[in-house]
């Protein structure tokens, strides 16, 4: 396998808005830029698109990602940056914990994809891993048919499919709106949004300095779609059971309604992934909306030296902020490198971010997961999809056998331990441990099922080249 | 089931089967979008209560939609891109002479 000699200055993991952002603006600093991404285009999951001529609708952006993608291939072009899509990480490792240059592992996110680098060299990092759909279990969950709302999106956005005839998209936040109104466009028959949180006025929690005329354009946008496909907008209408036998057939709302439905989507907010920067020790903290995210710097830098991070990976934010975050950081790397930096250029980025990042709280503090959540489980209501264990195998691992935190958890009931490694239920293995124990979760309760050995499936061929390797004088 | 996007002009589409069904998919789009749009939701069960499970995550993150695509188990439909001749089959569909490559395939343990 051919394996890319030279240590470039910097690998940047992900080519979602931070990421092109970062390797793009790094390339156009004069630094050498390795920019690695699973996704077979470029554009993560905000920007996700279905073939290399088409860009997502300029309401999303699209006009921006076109100006990117352009300047991501001028980069690549001009032998400045190397592009490696549907390259997965699997370990990044380097000769001391706080020294070296890193070794990024790589394979293919399937079996057959052709894999043009298996590993790569790079003196530092930008960790632009994004973030997916937050998931509660609820009765049900696991029926075909029940899918993660940014799932849903993904089909639509990516793959021109509609995953079902009549929908549900229920949870919290503004991120319901686009997928709903996106399957009516598709000629789903929505029949309802079932927003959790009572989700009026979230302007109200706009500090007075902030404003944000973009956003609220959008909301106005998603509002009149709404309309115009007839989709109810239901707020403080949590769906408590999801009925069906081999697959969906409905779901019941608080209060006991049943809607009939062959396709509920579900999203409660986003996890960023965060395996990347436990793997290379980053510090990590609890965010506003309860997630676990890195810790930066005013540079975007991690807790340790040569990793830096960008986008959601540091706090779920949206795009907007996570283009500039990326920025900052490829300038950041360039100051350091002795390079020139316009500080007006670094003043008008964190001017950005701070917008962005005030906006994204007012949104955490108005869909918040709402307390209580957990009453809902029953005793046979999986928690954890991957190993098939239940709200009441928890309860039992808490009440007989002293399980109180999630790690201890994880060892006697198995949560977190199947192919998913947490990445689903690890949120609300968190929770419902520390709701068990009385207490609220904190980022100690997150970390144990944010870690990952290894951030991707890989191979014992793959492991084994790994150690023969390390045996090479 | 409906497809997004209809008013593009269709590229022919691709021929896959699904334990001997032919399902078509078009160009770009994954093995499990293909089956979704099929109106296939399910093509595994899990080991401890043998429930059905199809897409659940969409984007590679939580491995429910495994499936054998031309005898490699294991993979993440979700991922694996559609292509003419392909062969699908339930995760459950054992023994085949080549089903011994599964123990070589990736763990999540």
């Amino acid at each position: 396998m051919a394996t890319d000699r030279p240590t470039y200055d910097v690998a940047v993991v992900g080519a979602g808005p931070a990421g092109l952002s970062a390797a793009v603006g790094a390339a156009e600093a004069g630094l050498d830029v390795v920019l690695v991404d699973a996704g077979r285009l470029p554009g993560g999951q905000y920007w996700r698109h279905d073939d290399e001529h088409s860009t997502p609708p300029r309401s999303h952006g699209g006009r921006l990602f076109a100006r990117l993608r352009a300047r991501l291939h001028h980069q690549r072009d001009l032998g400045r940056l190397r592009y490696l899509p549907g390259h997965q990480v699997w370990l990044i490792d380097r000769p001391r914990p706080d020294g070296g240059p890193f070794t990024l592992r790589l394979n293919g996110p399937y079996e057959t994809a052709p894999v043009e680098r298996d590993r790569v060299r790079a003196r530092a990092l930008v960790l632009c891993c994004g973030a997916y759909d937050r998931q509660l279990p609820l009765p049900g969950w696991e029926l075909p048919g029940v899918m993660a709302a940014g799932g849903v999106q993904a089909l639509l956005k990516g793959h021109r499919a509609v995953a079902g005839r009549r929908a549900v998209v229920a949870g919290t936040g503004p991120f319901l709106l686009p997928v709903a109104t996106g399957l009516a466009r598709a000629g789903a028959r929505v029949l309802a949004v079932c927003e959790a949180n009572p989700a009026h006025g979230w302007l109200r929690h706009l500090d007075g300095a902030v404003r944000a005329p973009a956003k609220s354009a959008e909301a106005v946008r998603y509002a009149a779609l709404m309309a115009r496909h007839r989709i109810p907008y239901r707020t403080r209408a949590a769906v408590t059971e999801i009925l069906g036998e081999d697959r969906v057939r409905g779901v019941r709302i608080d209060g006991g309604e049943v809607l009939e439905a062959d396709l509920v989507a579900l999203g409660w907010g986003f996890t960023p992934a965060l395996e990347l920067p436990l793997m290379v020790g980053a510090a990590t903290r609890r965010d506003l909306d309860g997630s676990l995210v890195a810790v930066v710097d005013a540079r975007q830098r991690t807790t340790v030296p040569g990793v830096l991070a960008a986008g959601e990976t540091t706090g779920v934010g949206g795009a907007a902020p996570a283009v500039a975050e990326g920025r900052l950081a490829a300038l950041s790397l360039a100051a350091a490198h002795g390079l020139p930096v316009d500080p007006r250029t670094v003043r008008r980025l964190r001017a950005a971010i701070r917008h962005g990042r005030a906006f994204a709280a007012a949104l955490h503090r108005t869909y918040p997961v709402p307390d209580g959540w957990t009453d809902r489980l029953t005793e046979r209501t999986l928690v954890c999809r991957c190993e098939e264990v239940t709200y009441g195998e928890l309860c039992r691992a808490r009440t007989d056998l002293g399980a109180e935190d999630p790690r201890t958890m994880k060892l006697l009931a198995r949560p977190g331990m199947g192919w998913c490694q947490g990445r689903i239920c690890g949120f609300a293995v968190a929770a419902v441990t520390a709701s068990l124990t009385g207490r609220p979760a904190t980022a100690e309760d997150l970390r144990p099922l944010s870690a990952r050995p290894f951030a991707a499936p890989v191979t014992l061929g793959e492991l084994a080249e790994m150690v023969d390797e390390d045996e090479e004088p | 089931m409906s497809h997004a996007g209809r008013e593009r002009t269709e590229a022919a589409p691709y021929r896959l089967t699904f334990d001997g069904t032919t399902v078509t998919a078009r160009p770009g789009q994954s093995v499990g979008a293909a089956l979704v749009a099929a109106g296939i939701v399910s093509w595994r069960t899990t080991r401890r209560a043998g429930g059905p499970r199809g897409l659940f995550c969409g984007i590679g993150v939580c491995f429910d939609c495994l499936i054998t695509v031309d005898d490699h188990p294991g993979q993440r439909a979700c991922l694996v891109p559609a292509r003419d001749g392909m062969r699908l089959s339930r995760e459950e569909t054992r023994p085949s002479a080549e089903d011994g490559r599964g123990g070589e395939g990736s763990d999540g343990d």
